[in-house]
């Protein structure tokens, strides 16, 4: 039966109404004040949302906020736990009295975004008020991650520094003396190390794959002190000879120990990163690029052999540098939907600048300090070998992966052309890195 | 005057008209025209979720068409879940539910066994046939070796991901095992009596007889198949990152299709550009592409066939 035209027009009308309404209350919301005016002397109660999830993480996390509410008696902190940057990132677009006023996330290469968009405030004026110089207060390669084109809308909270683990007992049978130093002496070490068995390894001397866990690109290249972009923010991988090296290198690990296929259907019958059957903690490979995480995880499943701990190799033109690492770690940034801004620095000041707070959290947590006082603490309690991370985050050399407008998006981009260069499918190192630049050039016009 | 009355009662007319559609009028304009109209709007626009969203023309558009690296794989990926997989679980289904209706005992306990792999939770199945077909460890290619089969890479080789997602979709056919079954004990037994003694064979008793009887459902289980594997995104996800032994989590970046792309599909585009990237034009574009795609792929089958439109008559 035909629809009658008075009823036709009315349905149009009220489609149209609705859409136009939705249309206009969507096009109005999103937006965010940064106006900071609360009373930080008041009785309030502020939302911190973190990520860490493990018992004793959150257990650590909990004696921090105490630590914090015993010095200011008035702020309360409701703290949820276990929060990806998924819900994290929706969260601070949505807002609201139970949305984040306090975030932390392990995802440093967010920043760019979070300070781009506006989703976090500038710290900049609060380090200011309170009289405190992130240029000398925290260690080179944490100030850098935490800022975005001047604006420095988050603070380190604890840190990630990337080192070599290697099996002392291996090392032993294989003669070899020291970690090596150079990437030259690093491979030798990595093939005298592998003992082949069948089609596959009774011990491989390292994992080189992109796909082993923390042997990604960033990590490979911050060795080779690489220059991410230029100072007008274009791409710099086709350029700085640091990228080229670094696949290089990878490359012949990949080739001299054995190939790519064969190492990655070797790599399918490996444990996984987090549990205790990494290939590292069970002697099926003698060396590991990780971070300082991995000594606790190995020395918690009782390994058969001793374990060594040293800076990751340099290259043979750069020896004077050997001590440096790639650098990463947690940050912590206030809402700028958050009504209670002065309260939230109040907060964010205590976790990340407080010297005894961050020694007894990393004391907890056993991860980095993220201050160059809490690195010098005497009150620091670790086992000697983590001495070595504490001195890469020092290190002036270590390096980082900067911020971006669209967050990681370039690394993942690096990444991918890596997949593709290990494996054989692109074989032009040079036309790879060019074309991989324009990509990443591509994507950044495309975020802005 | 009487045409005022005229004119009064075809207003009436017409509002208890509109007033009876309202239900059907709210919740369309709701769940379809706004979120349709929102869609083409901000595939227009660049929009991040915080700044006010503005006027970019056909950035996004072009962004996805010609610069997004991950688009053309996942639509490849995408239509080859839908050509490839939906045929094998109709004709799978089909020949599952005519096995078990022709058989004669043990009927419960088949029917039981081909159903319960669908109740499995798709992360905990997809999870599950990883481990059964990691080309190291798993025991699939133990045996396959074992007999001098070659074992191939499954979700850790490109060439054969996909059909280990097919495989993983053919376990998990006993929600189209039920609905056949369901049509096969419904067609009148009298026509195949009446067949028989024209002399048909088993072959023309299916093809003149069960075939004609049971193609609307046939078609529903295509058209909502075809549906399904365009919205495909848990299982290729997750089959990816475990093959691929990172997870993804904080910290970590985004592995788009492990191995080589070969297991991205286009719902796994629409959530990294929406909602990792935060970039919602391009996602809408993607989303866009995603449903011109389910209606084209609607009308072709409507067209072709018309099962449904006789159904319902």
């Amino acid at each position: 039966m035909p629809i009658p035209f008075a009823a036709r027009k009315t349905a149009f009308a009220l489609t149209v109404l609705t859409s136009s309404l939705a249309l206009l209350t969507t096009a109005c919301t999103g937006q965010s004040s940064s106006g900071a005016s609360d009373d930080a002397s008041a009785n309030t109660t502020i939302n911190f949302w973190h990520a860490w999830s493990a018992p004793n993480e959150v257990k650590a996390v909990n004696a921090l906020i105490a630590g914090f509410e015993k010095a200011h008696p008035n702020i309360h902190v409701n703290v949820v736990s276990n929060m990806t940057d998924d819900k994290i990132n929706q969260a601070l677009r949505s807002g609201g009295d139970k949305a984040p006023d306090v975030i932390s996330s392990f995802t440093t290469n967010n920043v760019g975004k979070f300070c781009s968009s506006g989703a976090l405030v500038d710290l900049n004026p609060f380090f200011k008020k309170s009289g405190i110089d992130p240029e000398t207060t925290f260690p080179k390669a944490m100030n850098e991650y935490t800022q975005y084109d001047g604006n420095r809308c988050t603070a380190p909270l604890l840190g990630d520094a990337y080192g070599l683990y290697y099996n002392k007992t291996a090392f032993k049978k294989a003669g070899i003396t020291s970690p090596p130093k150079t990437w030259t002496e690093f491979q030798a070490d990595a093939k005298k190390l592998t003992i082949t068995q069948g089609d596959g390894y009774k011990q491989l001397g390292f994992m080189p794959d992109y796909h082993g866990w923390e042997t990604t690109t960033e990590h490979y290249a911050a060795q080779f002190s690489p220059t991410y972009f230029t100072s007008d923010g274009k791409s710099n991988i086709a350029k700085d000879p640091a990228f080229t090296e670094a696949f290089t290198l990878q490359k012949n690990l990949v080739d001299g120990l054995g190939g790519f296929q064969k190492l990655e259907k070797y790599r399918a019958t490996l444990g996984d990163e987090w549990g205790d059957k990494h290939p590292f903690q069970t002697g099926q490979v003698a060396m590991q690029l990780d971070g300082e995480w991995r000594l606790g995880m190995a020395l918690a499943t009782k390994p058969k052999f001793d374990i060594g701990v040293a800076p990751l190799p340099v290259p043979d033109d750069q020896v004077a540098q050997y001590g440096k690492g790639y650098i990463t770690g947690t940050i912590a940034g206030i809402a700028a939907t958050s009504k209670k801004q002065n309260a939230a620095w109040e907060f964010v000041k205590y976790i990340t600048t407080d010297t005894d707070a961050v020694v007894n959290f990393s004391n907890a947590i056993h991860n980095v300090p993220s201050t160059l006082a809490a690195l010098k603490s005497p009150k620091l309690k670790y086992d000697p070998r983590f001495k070595t991370f504490l001195d890469i985050a020092a290190n002036p050399n270590s390096t980082t992966s900067p911020a971006s407008i669209n967050g990681g998006v370039y690394l993942a981009t690096i990444q991918n052309f890596g997949y593709d260069y290990e494996s054989g499918k692109v074989k032009n190192l040079k036309s790879g890195l060019e074309a991989t630049a324009q990509q990443i050039d591509t994507d950044i016009a495309q975020a802005k | 005057m009487s045409t005022i009355t005229l004119a009064s009662k075809r207003r009436r007319s017409a509002l208890r008209t509109a007033a009876f559609m309202s239900p059907w009028l709210i919740g369309f304009s709701v769940f379809f025209a706004y979120p349709m109209l929102s869609t083409v709007y901000f595939s227009f626009m660049h929009y991040d979720g915080f700044r006010p969203p503005t006027w970019s023309g056909t950035k996004n558009w072009t962004y996805v068409f010609e610069h997004y690296p991950y688009f053309w794989p996942a639509l490849r990926n995408t239509l080859w879940l839908v050509l490839v997989t939906v045929t094998l679980r109709v004709l799978f289904g089909l020949a599952i539910g005519l096995l078990i209706t022709k058989i004669k005992t043990g009927t419960g306990v088949f029917r039981t066994l081909f159903y319960l792999p669908y109740l499995a939770p798709p992360v905990a199945a997809t999870m599950a046939f990883a481990f059964l077909l990691n080309p190291g460890t798993g025991p699939v290619n133990s045996i396959l070796e074992k007999i001098g089969i070659p074992a191939p890479g499954w979700f850790n080789d490109p060439a054969w991901s996909k059909p280990a997602l097919t495989l993983l979709f053919l376990w998990g056919v006993g929600d189209l095992m039920v609905i056949f079954m369901a049509a096969l004990l419904d067609v009148p037994k009298e026509q195949y009596e009446a067949a028989e003694l024209d002399g048909a064979s088993g072959w023309q008793r299916f093809r003149f007889v069960t075939l004609p009887n049971i193609s609307p459902i046939i078609m529903f289980a295509v058209v909502t198949g075809v549906i399904a594997a365009m919205q495909c995104y848990t299982q290729p996800l997750i089959a990816g990152k475990v093959a691929s032994g990172v997870i993804q989590g904080a910290g970590t970046q985004f592995e788009p299709g492990y191995p080589e792309k070969s297991t991205l599909t286009l719902p796994q585009l629409i959530y990294n550009l929406g909602f990792q990237r935060f970039d919602y034009g391009s996602a809408c574009v993607v989303a866009l592409v995603l449903f011109a795609l389910s209606m084209v792929f609607t009308a072709f089958l409507m067209r072709r066939r018309g099962g449904l439109i006789q159904a319902g008559d």
